[in-house]
């Protein structure tokens, strides 16, 4: 068709509520695309999950002055099965640590993973400590990072959109959840021995790795 | 310390001639009691002498003397200092006499004692771990416990930056992750991924004697540790029958961040940034009892100017407003009405919030106390800022608050003569703060051992007498109001001056041990340090209101309905930084 490429005339009340396209757009699977992610972006619920002095700034963020509602994320889940994004806003400790692999697990594709604050992207002021973890990233896969101790909400926020920009990035014919070979596992459950025990580091014979 | 030999020791020691004596190590008060007679003095110390009140109970690991000291703290319930009282056992065979049947504050302490140094407590019916999970290797706070990521005993480390490059903590353990395995590992497969059986048969020793054995099966529910109103991670146990609690353990330990670990081996100026961690929404509070803790020891020589006192008394009664605030709100979280109530509580702290930012410079984190003073002034439109909320939004907000909730029919409903806690209990129990003071005891650190400059200004101590549940929201409403009587008489006679008249990086305190303790938000927050003489801390141990309180959660919740646990549970008002440390 000649008019393929011609625009479209919408009228002015309806430009916020219409997508247009074009046959060309279509078929190259970019307005899937857009429309999938866009769907995605604006609709990503939190779980109602908090750790430690982070999770307070996160209630801040949810409250009236921050209110990261205007993202679309006002639906905080206390259900991992109802949520698309596990914010780890806190300390992660040895003994905490499998019941927040096992929150992972539960979540339902596509799902993301977002380390707030300076303990849970790498330990923090209290990495060294005997029961904490140095990390979430050494067990879960992190998709953004959000600095500061705690963050203020602001850094949330700006995380919180830094995670739109990766939805916006994807594509829904490359996405790892419709990849039938490579769905990826559960991650595997460490166990609470005389220390923490990470299943990846000890061999088939069960002795630890070195 | 001349007060406490001029009121007790005389005839502590005439009473216990052979088996109390006087500590007399320098630096030291108090007095060392033989393990074997500690039962006996203790009660002796309770009914004869008044003194009623078992605060805390720690220990320290002399380990040049091959000696575990176990350290009680007493107060009297009607005031004063406290009285320390110690006993030495042996590194290699530490047993002591529970005191749980005394004082049933013992209960989670012990444990926590237990789990940290390893010292049995004979007659605890559930000595397990409470922080760390059973099976851990190790006890942490002993002086020879190294964590994986250890480098040196104290800090600065100077290993951190060896010719300008860094090194990472990561390279320096051989397994790449912050663990340490013992040598005698079994193969994996033989831990038992779920190490909750203990817990879960200890329960059962907890119901009445003759429902062991019946055919009845009772429902065992477990909550948390991720669970929208637990306030955190925290997590509870329970037993039911029905819907009615026949037995409930609290669990802990989830946001074990080894405080009082990563404390020995800071310098006492690094550990301010990390009290502000312990009770994280109000931080400001938690500095003032450390500095009041390390002023303690460091004697009279410190100099505090008194526009830094006075800066001080304002920013931890602020922190009291935000704190009481959000705990009302929270608790009205757990009764039901989802978040409106707390989003207006938040709206309070937020503005509060504004003037601790311009002022230390953080939100939440304010780091903001030092010894002799705090860290900076007031900037002026904060003050502007300031005045306008004590003296104008803040009462009328509040009164907001008590109008809309206090009659409401559903709250009087869920929480009238739900969770009592008598007022002997309540002391037995060791609760401290609000918790105490709603129960009708009228005990507030403020008036009962005054610190900082409290004892210049005009207010009542907040008290309820019917310990219920109801009480203890409405004696947050009342302390509110009399945190603004203090604001709005400090606002007025503030003086002009320094606020720290000089900075040292490095504080050296006189070797010794003390306890200092403020009036948190939550209750009772005490610090026992001991210092060698050196730059850091030999023992550094948080008693945290938070964590005490929790020990009559079970006593308050026996023979209730499941639903109104969460009730008593909000009106505990734990935070989980401070319980697991």
């Amino acid at each position: 068709m000649n008019d393929e490429n011609k625009p479209v005339e919408v009228p002015e009340e309806l430009l916020n509520q219409v997508a247009v396209t074009s046959m060309g757009e279509l078929a190259s699977q970019s307005f899937i695309d857009k429309a999938y992610n866009w769907g995605r972006r604006n609709s990503v619920w939190p779980v109602f999950f908090g750790l430690a002095c982070c999770a307070i700034e996160m209630i801040a963020t949810a409250s009236s002055r921050y209110d990261f509602s205007r993202f679309g994320m006002e639906v905080m889940r206390a259900s991992p099965r109802q949520a698309d994004l596990l914010i780890i806003s806190g300390t992660v400790t040895k003994k905490m640590l499998p019941q927040i692999i096992r929150l992972y697990n539960q979540m339902p594709e596509p799902k993301y993973v977002l380390a707030m604050g300076a303990c849970a992207s790498g330990g923090g002021p209290f990495k060294e400590g005997y029961n904490v973890v140095s990390g979430i990233d050494k067990f879960l896969p992190v998709d953004v990072y959000v600095p500061g101790c705690p963050p203020t909400p602001q850094a949330l926020i700006h995380g919180l959109m830094k995670l739109q920009e990766k939805i916006d990035s994807q594509s829904i014919k490359e996405v790892s959840w419709y990849d039938k070979e490579n769905r990826g596992d559960p991650i595997p459950m460490p166990v609470l021995g005389p220390d923490l025990m990470d299943p990846r580091d000890f061999s088939a014979n069960g002795k630890a790795k070195e | 310390m001349s007060e406490q030999i001029a009121a007790a020791p005389v005839d502590l020691i005439s009473l216990f001639p052979d088996q109390v004596k006087a500590d007399e190590r320098v630096g030291y008060e108090g007095f060392m009691v033989e393990p074997k007679a500690l039962v006996k003095v203790v009660v002796a110390l309770r009914d004869e002498l008044g003194y009623d009140y078992l605060s805390s109970v720690t220990a320290a690991d002399y380990i040049d003397d091959h000696k575990i000291e176990v350290v009680y703290h007493f107060f009297k319930s009607t005031g004063g200092t406290n009285l320390t009282l110690s006993t030495q056992v042996s590194r290699e065979k530490a047993v002591v006499p529970t005191l749980m049947h005394e004082f049933p504050s013992m209960e989670l302490q012990e444990r926590e004692v237990y789990d940290m140094f390893g010292v049995e407590f004979t007659g605890h019916p559930d000595l397990r771990r409470v922080l760390l999970w059973d099976g851990f290797e190790g006890f942490p706070l002993r002086k020879d416990y190294k964590e994986a990521y250890f480098t040196a005993e104290k800090k600065p480390f100077t290993n951190r930056w060896p010719e300008g490059h860094i090194t990472r903590a990561e390279d320096a353990t051989p397994y790449k992750k912050n663990v340490v395995y013992p040598d005698n590992l079994k193969p994996f497969e033989e831990y038992d991924p779920s190490v909750e059986n203990l817990l879960y048969s200890g329960m059962k020793n907890f119901l009445p004697e003759d429902q062991r054995e019946l055919n009845t099966e009772p429902v065992m529910v477990n909550f948390g540790p991720q669970h929208p109103s637990t306030h955190g991670v925290f997590r509870m146990a329970a037993i039911l029958d029905g819907e009615t609690v026949m037995a409930l353990k609290p669990v802990m330990g989830y946001l074990h961040r080894n405080h009082e670990k990563i404390g020995e081996r800071n310098t006492y100026l690094g550990n301010i940034p990390f009290t502000d961690r312990l009770d994280y929404i109000s931080s400001m509070a938690n500095n003032f009892a450390y500095v009041v803790a390390v002023e303690k020891l460091m004697g009279p020589r410190v100099q505090i100017p008194e526009r830094a006192e006075y800066l001080r008394v304002i920013m931890s009664e602020l922190t009291r407003i935000v704190n009481h605030t959000w705990a009302i709100g929270f608790l009205l979280n757990d009764l039901g009405a989802f978040f409106t109530p707390a989003l207006y509580a938040m709206i309070e702290r937020e503005l509060i919030l504004d003037i601790f930012e311009a002022t230390a410079g953080s939100r939440m984190m304010c780091n903001y106390y030092r010894f002799g003073g705090v860290s900076r002034d007031i900037p002026e439109d904060a003050m502007a800022k300031l005045k306008g909320l004590v003296y104008e939004r803040l009462p009328r907000k509040i009164d907001e608050l008590d109008i809309y909730l206090s009659e409401n029919e559903i709250i009087r409903e869920r929480t009238e003569g739900v969770g009592i806690l008598s007022p002997e209990e309540a002391i037995a129990y060791g609760a401290s703060g609000p918790v105490l003071r709603a129960s009708g005891v009228p005990y507030d650190i403020r008036r009962a051992e005054p610190y900082g400059i409290y004892d210049q200004f005009d207010f009542d101590v907040a008290v309820r007498y019917h310990g219920d549940t109801y009480d203890r929201y409405v004696i947050r409403l009342d302390e509110v109001r009399q945190s603004l009587r203090i604001l709005q008489q400090a606002l007025k006679t503030i003086p002009e001056g320094p606020v720290l008249l000089k900075n040292p990086y490095n504080v050296r305190v006189p070797a010794g041990e003390a306890y200092g303790r403020a009036e948190a938000p939550k209750g009772e927050l005490g610090f026992y340090l001991v210092s060698d003489g050196t730059a850091n801390p030999f023992r550094y141990h948080v008693r945290s209101p938070s964590f005490i309180n929790l020990t009559s959660l079970e006593k308050m919740s026996l023979g209730l309905k499941i639903a109104d646990v969460f009730a008593i549970l909000g009106s505990l008002d734990i935070v989980l930084g401070e319980v697991d440390r």
